[in-house]
């Protein structure tokens, strides 16, 4: 079987945010930039289960500017076969939003017939939550999504969901999307020599436009600004000072 | 202009806060048509009636759309979808799986976790962990829309909207539900809770996690824990409070042995009061807090869970 995940540049989650003077954005010029996390946890899944024996392929995909390169060769690295990049943007600033990258990632399923798509259930840049759903909807398959837990058992994946409530345990039909969750594994780092190796493995350019998917956003940013600070609070010497602060306040 | 609102209906029964908050946002969009889908969605129906400001309630009940599958339930909104400007929900955990769906099957763009409303076509959402706020205006001609209920007060109740059946849509069998594992609690529930006392790493044990949970029982709080706190196995994933957890926007938060990582001030910084009980000086948790307590928490909270009530 072979696996598709679909990678996602983003600021480091370390980073400090600095919002843009003029309202436009974030600022992403000279900062740290990492693969989002979740998509970590996607590849980490995906070569544990070639460990297993349970895929053959791992391809890596990434939209958005040439630098997903990097992204990509982290992937490579990690573990992963291949690489395709789309290029779809030339500004780091510019954000894909997710239809348009499920509309490209549902031509690449086509072309590369994945038995399984595994991606992080969301970019922690715009926290949309929405990439994985929205392919499945576009392929008409099943999804797995929020997944702590994944076992693969023939032709169906059986999937652990972190949800509101607890836990739900749910079975899919393959092929499936399944979005992956923090508690699912704990990602590797890549090692010296498969860094180095990774700089020898496929990586295939594309374009948007190559895949006939018009990536024009659907939401106009009206403006991007610092949320409402918090007034500055006080240190109270003892657990006494506290209670009678918080009697004060009424909030007790 | 029409809105169809997703209610959350868990195993029958209607999560009044959750969908009386998502009311509340929707309301200035148009008249506010609920759908309650589920294995069994009748009693939830009747409840969403009496919500305020709901003008009619549709219930359907299909086994296909018990456990909220995503397949089945999104599938039945589409059916419906010709007849509505906004189609929106709260921003659960269910209507996060089902609403992408639903919008890239109309074509149109999900705007999620929507925590104020300009317009009928312009929204506001916290980007970045809540870093940074963006406002949106959408150029597609259907709204989809998860609400962030942490922004909206509930609706009230004593409303008597008329309640209609519909029919599922087809299955597409894709998927089938084998078994929910909740923790019963008789605490409050986590996102809508008066107060929320939260342990993190610090805390050491999922043992030592009583001393939370004894100090939440006295308050009469919910009990969250911080991303370490649930990877390390002291407590369960869905008290997880955070950019990937829940949201929660209590009157009193109390964050004990929490560093304060932006991950997770992203799920708890507009709490109206913040108490941070920590014995490190520096951590982040006290630069967003109202009263800081720099302390060995294994002292400090026992001592308050004596001295309150």
């Amino acid at each position: 079987m072979k696996v598709l995940v679909p990678v996602k540049r983003v600021i480091d989650y370390n980073v400090k945010v600095r919002v843009k003077a003029d309202g436009s954005g974030v600022d992403l010029a000279n900062v740290k930039m990492s693969m989002n996390p979740f998509d970590e946890i996607a590849v980490e899944e995906a070569i544990r289960l070639k460990e297993a024996g349970k895929a053959d392929e791992i391809v890596v995909v990434s939209i958005g500017v040439k630098q997903a390169q990097e992204t990509l060769r982290t992937a490579l690295a990690m573990g992963a076969d291949r690489a395709i990049l789309v290029n779809a943007a030339d500004d780091v600033h510019t954000d894909i939003e997710p239809l348009a990258v499920a509309k490209i990632l549902a031509k690449v399923v086509e072309e590369e017939q994945p038995g399984l798509v595994l991606a992080g259930k969301q970019a922690i840049d715009n926290d949309m939550n929405a990439t994985g759903q929205m392919l499945s909807a576009l392929l008409g398959w099943s999804q797995g999504t929020f997944a702590s837990e994944l076992d693969i058992e023939g032709d169906k994946a059986v999937v652990t969901r972190e949800v509101d409530g607890g836990l739900q345990t749910i079975k899919v039909s393959m092929p499936a999307i399944v979005t992956v969750d923090l508690r699912l594994n704990e990602p590797r780092y890549a090692s010296l020599p498969n860094i180095m190796k990774a700089k020898k493995k496929p990586l295939d350019e594309k374009t948007a436009a190559d895949y006939g998917v018009d990536v024009t956003p659907r939401l106009e940013i009206v403006s991007t600004t610092e949320p409402a600070a918090r007034d500055a609070g006080i240190i109270v010497g003892s657990v006494d000072e506290l209670v009678e602060k918080l009697k004060e306040a009424g909030a007790v | 202009m029409a809105v169809l609102l997703l209610a959350e209906v868990n195993n029958g029964e209607l999560a009044l806060d959750a969908t009386a908050k998502a009311v509340t946002a929707a309301k200035s969009l148009g008249d506010v048509t609920v759908l309650a889908a589920g294995g069994t969605a009748a009693a939830a129906g009747e409840a969403a009636a009496k919500i305020d400001g709901v003008a009619k309630v549709l219930v359907a009940e299909d086994a296909s759309l018990g456990h909220r599958l995503a397949e089945s339930t999104a599938a039945l909104i589409v059916s419906l979808a010709g007849d509505y400007e906004h189609i929106v929900a709260p921003a659960t955990t269910d209507a996060k799986n089902v609403m992408p769906r639903v919008a890239a099957l109309l074509d149109v763009m999900v705007i999620s976790d929507a925590s104020g409303v300009v317009d009928a076509n312009t929204f506001e959402r916290p980007i970045y962990a809540g870093n940074a706020v963006q406002t949106v205006k959408s150029n597609d001609a259907k709204k989809v829309i998860t609400f962030r209920t942490s922004t909206f007060d509930a609706a009230g109740e004593g409303g008597s909207a008329s309640v209609e059946t519909v029919s599922a849509a087809d299955n597409p069998g894709l998927s089938e539900w084998v078994e929910d594992k909740v923790a019963e609690s008789d605490r409050p529930e986590l996102t809508s809770a008066g107060v929320v006392v939260s342990g993190g790493r610090g805390v050491g044990s999922e043992e030592d996690f009583k001393l939370i949970e004894a100090l939440a029982d006295k308050l009469n709080a919910a009990v969250g824990a911080s991303r370490a706190a649930v990877d390390s196995g002291y407590a369960p994933n869905d008290w997880q409070v955070g950019q990937t957890g829940k949201v929660v926007a209590p009157e009193l938060y109390i964050a004990v042995g929490i560093s304060g990582a932006i991950q997770h001030l992203a799920g708890m910084k507009d709490s109206k009061i913040i108490v941070a009980i920590n014995k490190d000086e520096e951590a982040p948790i006290f630069q967003v807090a109202d009263f800081g307590l720099v302390a060995d928490l294994f002292e400090a909270v026992p001592a308050l869970t004596e001295k309150l009530g």
